[in-house]
């Protein structure tokens, strides 16, 4: 079996964001990218997943991008995926774009089991997975935090408010991570090593209309500075009056 | 005729939630502006609250109904709302940003060949169309984005939107029955968490940090909470130290969440975690560094001993509580 998995590279979670000079889009100036940190959970599981199933399964690592997004691809393939493929794309796309070239790439592998973050950390698109499925026409389980998967079918735990639901869905499928599915494993340095070796192929992003349009970027509205009211238990009662008779939240 | 906004809205055992009530509002309010009639949809079984759908001003519901549909199905849920919004030619569908929301929509997206915006916390129009607002990087910052498409898919961000009851509108109840639902991926069983309540739908929540030094301090954190009738949040270094359970974890790699009330305790704020919680009407942070990032952004703040300040503060709440 051929298992896709689908990696974004995105701004470290300690960036400040600055707002660039398009107004568009973040200035990348001084910023760190990484692997999108759900994608690491992703990854992990299509690594274990090929462990548990042997023979000739084979994990793929996607991403739709320019050069930089290699690295996020090199990251995945230090901690043990098979290949890469970057599908190219210098201008911005938007989720349901980016969700038809991963569609594309994945449908002409022949991949039956695809694994993504639940969203990337930039745009907070919590939505390329159920996109991708769709497209497809994979069946599709999002935020998922246990997984088993037995001959055709799949049984996932999926996090929702207050508590689990188990979802029974079949193959060919589509699983997006969430913190807690499993322990990422580190990049050792044979694995390091043994990534400068393996093959990313590059090829145009298939083309794609974007379905939205981004007017504008900003800054959230900074808070009004507060108010320090002591710096002992002598404050308790100034501060449960405030909160009972300022902000008439209690 | 008039174009038509469909409100999707969410029934958990069988009645509508609370998110689904900010979403007929929204809907009602954007038909206005943009002169479209309104419909809603609810997909479920026996939902005993359908009548309160119309207090909050839209009249037009449809109730698609299966023994089979109680639970959450994405296949036979997709099929629903997208044979329905053909049917009636929909050009908005709107959704609450709950988990259901944010799995289904973008599948009746791509069902639609329809744009899709998630968690958007405002919606305006202009000129004909809505402009969403929605926030990236976890509130770090906002962007102000359009649908393109001639079909339209929106969730909004629970507890951002109110509703808000109006007088005058009449139920007109349709209920159709589903036969054989696509169960191909379907829900088998909820399993409940322990927390009380989750913090993406509290309106008050209490979390607790590295300050606290133990996993077993955060009893001063549950007891404050209960008092509150709050919800219990982390911080990552709480929840990375294997304290607490990742479905608390407030900011960029947790939960983003807008409640009336955030109190942190023995959290220092580092940026992703204040990205996560910035947008909350009022902050408490009570930590023992006064030159802590989180008082940045709090509305009070205490600067002492969370160990001798929580107990002291639990008491004095119960006693207004009664």
């Amino acid at each position: 079996m051929k298992i896709a998995v689908c990696v974004s590279h995105v701004p470290d979670t300690a960036t400040k964001i600055k707002i660039g000079q398009d107004e568009k889009s973040i200035d990348p100036n001084g910023v760190t990218f990484i692997i999108n940190p759900y994608d690491e959970y992703a990854v992990e599981e299509a690594l274990k997943t090929k462990e548990k199933l042997g023979g000739d399964t084979e994990v793929i690592a996607i991403s739709v991008g320019n050069d930089n997004s290699k690295e996020s691809i090199r990251k995945a393939l230090a901690m043990g995926v098979d290949k890469g493929v970057l599908l190219k794309d210098e201008k911005s796309r938007d989720s349901f774009a980016v969700a038809k070239a991963l569609s594309e790439e994945i449908k002409s592998l022949g991949c039956e089991l695809v694994f993504l973050g639940k969203q990337s950390v930039d745009y907070d698109n919590s939505i390329i997975g159920q996109l991708t499925a769709a497209l497809l026409g994979y069946s599709c389980v999002s935020v998922v935090v246990g997984l088993n998967i037995e001959g055709n079918k799949i049984t996932a735990e999926r996090e929702i408010e207050g508590g689990k639901e188990v979802v029974e869905a079949n193959l060919p499928a589509v699983i997006t991570a969430q913190k807690g599915l499993n322990e990422p494993r580190y990049a050792s340095l044979k694995g390091i090593m043994a990534a400068k070796k393996k093959t990313i192929e590059e090829k145009p992003a298939a083309a794609s209309e974007n379905f939205t349009e981004v007017l504008k970027l900003k800054l959230p509205e900074p808070k009004k500075p507060g108010r320090i009211l002591g710096t002992d238990a002598s404050a308790v009662p100034e501060l449960v009056k405030l909160l009972r008779d300022e902000a008439k939240v209690i | 005729m008039a174009k038509t906004i469909l409100a999707v809205l969410e029934q958990r055992e069988n009645k509508l939630k609370k998110s689904a009530f900010e979403v007929v509002t929204t809907v009602s309010g954007l038909a206005k502006d943009l002169g479209l009639q309104t419909k809603a949809i609810v997909v479920g079984n026996d939902v005993d609250n359908l009548n309160e759908i119309a207090k909050y001003g839209v009249g037009d519901v449809t109730l698609f109904k299966n023994a089979d549909l109680t639970n959450y199905s994405s296949s036979a849920y997709t099929d629903i709302v997208v044979n329905f919004a053909k049917e009636i030619e929909a050009e908005y569908i709107i959704f609450s940003d709950s988990s259901l929301g944010k799995d289904l929509a973008p599948r009746v997206a791509v069902k639609l060949n329809a744009g899709c915006l998630i968690d958007c916390v405002n919606l305006g129009a202009s000129d004909g169309s809505v402009i969403a607002t929605r926030p990236i990087y976890a509130g770090k910052a906002l962007m102000d984005v359009k649908v393109t498409s001639p079909i339209k898919v929106i969730t909004i961000r629970p507890n951002v939107f109110k509703a808000l009851p109006v007088d005058g509108v009449n139920l007109n109840q349709t209920t159709k029955d589903v036969t054989s639902p696509d169960l191909s991926t379907k829900v088998v069983e909820f399993k409940k968490s322990e927390g009380k309540m989750d913090v993406a739908e509290a309106d008050i929540i209490v979390s607790g940090g590295r300050g606290l030094k133990a996993p077993e301090n955060f009893k001063l954190v549950e007891e404050l909470a209960d008092a509150l009738g709050a919800a219990v949040g982390a911080s990552r270094a709480a929840v990375d130290a294997g304290w607490r359970p990742h479905r608390e974890q407030v900011g960029q790699t947790g939960k983003t969440v807008s409640p009336s009330l955030y109190v942190a305790c023995g959290i220092s704020g580092a940026i992703q975690h204040l990205a996560g919680m910035s947008s909350s009407k009022y902050i408490v942070a009570i930590n023992k560094d006064k030159e802590a990032p989180i008082f940045g952004v709090a509305d009070y703040g205490i600067a002492g001993d969370v160990f001798e300040i929580l107990p002291e503060l639990t008491k004095e709440i119960k006693k207004i509580k009664g």
